[in-house]
């Protein structure tokens, strides 16, 4: 058996960190990788496109019926889905109570210590998009994802978020073996795209692993709950997808300490490629008012 | 091993110095830099001790401080006794807190009182992850309906709380609100919060005003007929008792006593206490506060006492009767009169066999200085005294009312320090907690406990300074001391064996 590859995709909320996952790992699965999904977003919707179904029981709605998490089997939270891919869902609570993070940290222990990574080839964990505090950084931690593929697209505030997160990732480098395994842009159909994914790989230290084509298939089998691999698996875009899963199973020990920058050489970085405009720095805090009165 | 003892005050005070050089040199530097703040020989005139105080303690150190939520449930909140008070988080807090201060009160315990009985929300991982909302509003519903006599709840929110976020506000105003107006008191004394206990009273005392006091209308009628001799015991936690044998002085003197704070008191006597016409306030660092405040919003003046030891006693209801007329004025010495046999009586057994002897105190926010007369009294002198989580108004009033010139003063005392300071000092008796005192009974000092005084008490009033005094002389006296040896003085003789 192939050693255990432990996988995570970060990213800004809403850049389509759970479709690309989802797609690229079940190619990994049509090409006979044993796959285990770790959704660790309290929404609990990181592999509704692989079981086709939304809101899995997850295991911390599961602990809490059952009284602890001491009381779970882990075949109770692990569902098969296409291609025999597992899944588990960490879940959560709803927004505004209790505490996502400790969640995410007791599933993940749970899973460890029940034995979920055994015969398997890939975990894969799919993170909410802000690490807002310890608990999100969980799996980068010591021991747990090995590769983290950071998924961004050319609008300035998803390559800021791609930014901090190799700054998390910096952090942890030093502590345990996490690695940036490399960027994926989502195309947004913004300007210049593929030339800045590809400017801010560089920054970082990293490369640009592949460059998503937009397409409404992608939106057509979402709302069937697939993945594009299994509603079409004759089209462009699966293809895409499978050529990705290629990359990432071939990047196996490329992964590199991130080498992030700071939020000035990111804007200089945009205004080298005319996407920004230089802005005086007279103006800048002056609002409508004070510069009509100028 | 111990300085030589002497009388000489520029001798003392060299000999103190040097000592402080001596335990900081153990330090790191910027521990030695920082510690040395906090540790300083008393000069007379000074208007302070010139310690820091009230400062985060140092990483490493062991300090004697508790936590927010020790201040507010431990002290302030803990003994009103008609309350239950809801240990809310995991269940530790709630059990190592357990009836461990001795509040005396009067009542049928798991009837229409419930001190030491121990209420916890006994957090398991899904409340943190979920929230304890839910569950503190269960526990609030079955309160109601296991204690149906209760007249009040409280929320003490151990660490998770704050970091959790969870809204005990909206569950105490919800729960109020379906039990017609329940009072449900919400405290966020998480223990994070600030350096030590001390944060954990203003807390408490705060809570006690936005959600007991707020709650009638400043200009409401009294429940009560009301004299104008009302006064309310503000700071007296009732440990051993104390509280009862300072009100029947207050009483005996002429005045009314209509409300404990917090020892035995019930939440109607604090209810009661915006309409008295003159709040005293023993312990000062924990309930100086609410003090403050009765007096700007309701013009309730406030005055300081001092119930330890005859001459303090004596001095205290003087100035508590200044407040009032002649009639009282009287009162208070025909009660000082009247208690001057008995207090003769006690110097006369106990102050021979206690002459000359030496006391280093470390305790909380006020009996580092408030017993210090007592000990006087009893023709003792205290040379060393700190505060745990003293306040520099706290060394102010230490300095100017209590130590003498040459005292050791140590803020915040690292373990360390404590030992070596004793060690090399040799006082007759070190009166501190419960962690300190095996550790110095080990060296061969005398000890006694000066937060639950030793599962003894009371020692506040008259009645409480005849057991201070027969306590102390039991610790100084005690036969066992003699039977204590050094141990390299049995070590037999050796015999050259190979000499020959």
């Amino acid at each position: 058996m192939a050693k255990l590859r432990q996988i995570a995709f970060y990213g800004k909320g809403g850049i389509g960190k759970s479709t690309t996952s989802q797609n690229t790992l079940a190619a990994l699965a049509e090409d006979g990788h044993k796959i285990l999904i770790v959704g660790c977003d309290p929404k609990a919707d990181s592999t509704r496109l692989i079981l086709h179904a939304k809101a899995q029981d997850t295991i911390l709605s599961l602990a809490a019926a059952a009284g602890s998490v001491e009381d779970l089997e882990i075949e109770e939270v692990m569902k098969v889905g296409y291609r025999d891919i597992k899944c588990v869902e960490s879940g959560g609570p709803e927004p505004g109570v209790g505490c996502a993070g400790r969640g995410v940290i007791t599933s993940i222990n749970f899973l460890e210590e029940n034995g979920a990574y055994e015969d398997i080839d890939y975990v894969s964990y799919d993170v909410l998009g802000d690490v807002v505090c310890g608990g999100f950084a969980m799996p980068i931690r010591e021991n747990k994802a090995q590769e983290i593929y950071i998924v961004m697209s050319g609008e300035m505030m998803a390559m800021y978020a791609a930014n901090n997160i190799s700054k998390g990732i910096l952090k942890y480098a030093m502590s345990g073996g996490v690695r940036l395994g490399g960027l994926v842009c989502n195309e947004r159909q913004t300007d210049k795209e593929l030339e800045l994914a590809e400017a801010l790989a560089q920054k970082l230290g990293t490369q640009l692993i592949y460059f998503v084509p937009r397409d409404n298939i992608v939106q057509h089998a979402e709302l069937r709950r697939m993945t594009v691999i299994e509603y079409a698996p004759e089209s462009a875009q699966a293809n895409h997808y499978r050529a990705l899963a290629k990359k990432v199973h071939g990047n196996a020990g490329n992964g590199i300490i991130p080498t992030p920058i700071t939020m000035d050489e990111l804007e200089d970085m945009l205004m080298a490629h005319g996407i920004m405009k230089p802005v005086d720095e007279a103006l800048i805090g002056q609002t409508a008012a004070d510069l009509a009165l100028a | 091993m111990s300085v030589t003892k002497t009388h000489d005050i520029a001798e003392i005070k060299a000999r103190n110095r040097a000592l402080i050089q001596e335990v900081l040199e153990v330090y790191p530097e910027k521990t030695a830099k920082r510690r040395a703040k906090h540790l300083n020989v008393q000069e007379a005139g000074k208007s302070d001790c010139g310690v820091k105080s009230n400062i985060k303690s140092v990483p490493g150190v062991m300090t004697i401080r508790g936590c927010a939520y020790a201040g507010s449930k431990g002290v302030v909140w803990g003994p009103i006794k008609d309350m239950i008070h809801i240990s809310h988080g995991p269940v530790g807090c709630g059990q190592y807190s357990w009836a461990a201060r001795r509040n005396y009160y009067i009542g049928t315990t798991g009837i229409d009182t419930f001190v030491t009985m121990q209420f916890t929300t006994d957090f398991q991982e899904k409340d943190i992850v979920f929230g304890g909302d839910k569950k503190l509003a269960k526990v609030m519903d079955e309160i109601q309906e296991l204690f149906p006599l209760n007249n009040g709840i409280t929320v003490q929110s151990e660490c998770p709380i704050g970091l959790i976020g969870d809204d005990i506000e909206a569950v105490s105003k919800a729960k109020s609100k379906e039990y017609e107006g329940k009072t449900i008191v919400p405290v966020r004394c998480e223990g994070f919060r600030g350096v030590s206990q001390s944060l954990g009273h203003h807390i408490a005392n705060d809570a006690i005003r936005d959600w007991v006091f707020d709650k009638i209308p400043a200009d409401a009628a009294p429940r009560f007929e009301t004299t104008p001799y009302d006064v309310a015991i503000i700071g007296d936690y009732n440990i051993g008792g104390d509280a009862w044998s300072s009100r029947i002085l207050l009483e005996e003197m002429g005045l009314r006593v209509i409300a404990q704070w917090s020892g035995d008191g019930s939440l109607a006597e604090l209810e009661a206490t915006p309409k008295a016409k003159l709040n005293v306030l023993h312990c000062y660092r924990s309930m100086n506060y609410i003090s403050r405040h009765m007096e700007e919003k309701y013009g309730i003046p406030w005055c300081e006492y001092n119930f330890f030891g005859p001459s303090k006693i004596a001095e205290s209801l003087r100035k508590i009767a200044s407040y009032f007329d002649d009639k009282i004025k009287e009162g208070a010495e025909r009660v000082i009169a009247k208690y001057q046999p008995l207090m003769d009586a006690v110097i006369a057994k106990y102050r021979p066999r206690l002459e000359g002897k030496t006391v280093m105190l470390f305790v909380g926010g006020l009996r580092p200085r408030h017993v210090i007369g007592a000990y006087e009294d009893l023709g003792m002198e205290v040379v060393g005294t700190g505060y745990e989580f003293g306040h520099n108004d706290d060394y102010q009033r230490t300095a100017q009312h209590y130590v003498k010139d040459g005292t050791l003063i140590y803020d915040d005392v690292t373990g360390y320090e404590f030992e070596k300071f004793v060690e090399k000092i040799q006082p007759d008796l070190v009166g501190s907690g419960i962690k300190e005192k095996y550790v110095f009974q080990k060296m061969g000092v005398p000890f006694r406990q000066m937060h639950s005084w030793d599962y003894s008490g009371p020692y506040h009033g008259y009645d409480g300074f005849a057991i201070f005094a027969r306590d102390m002389d039991m610790a100084i006296n005690a036969p066992i001391w003699k039977m204590a040896k050094t141990p390299w003085k049995n070590v037999p003789e050796q015999t050259l064996l190979a000499a020959e």
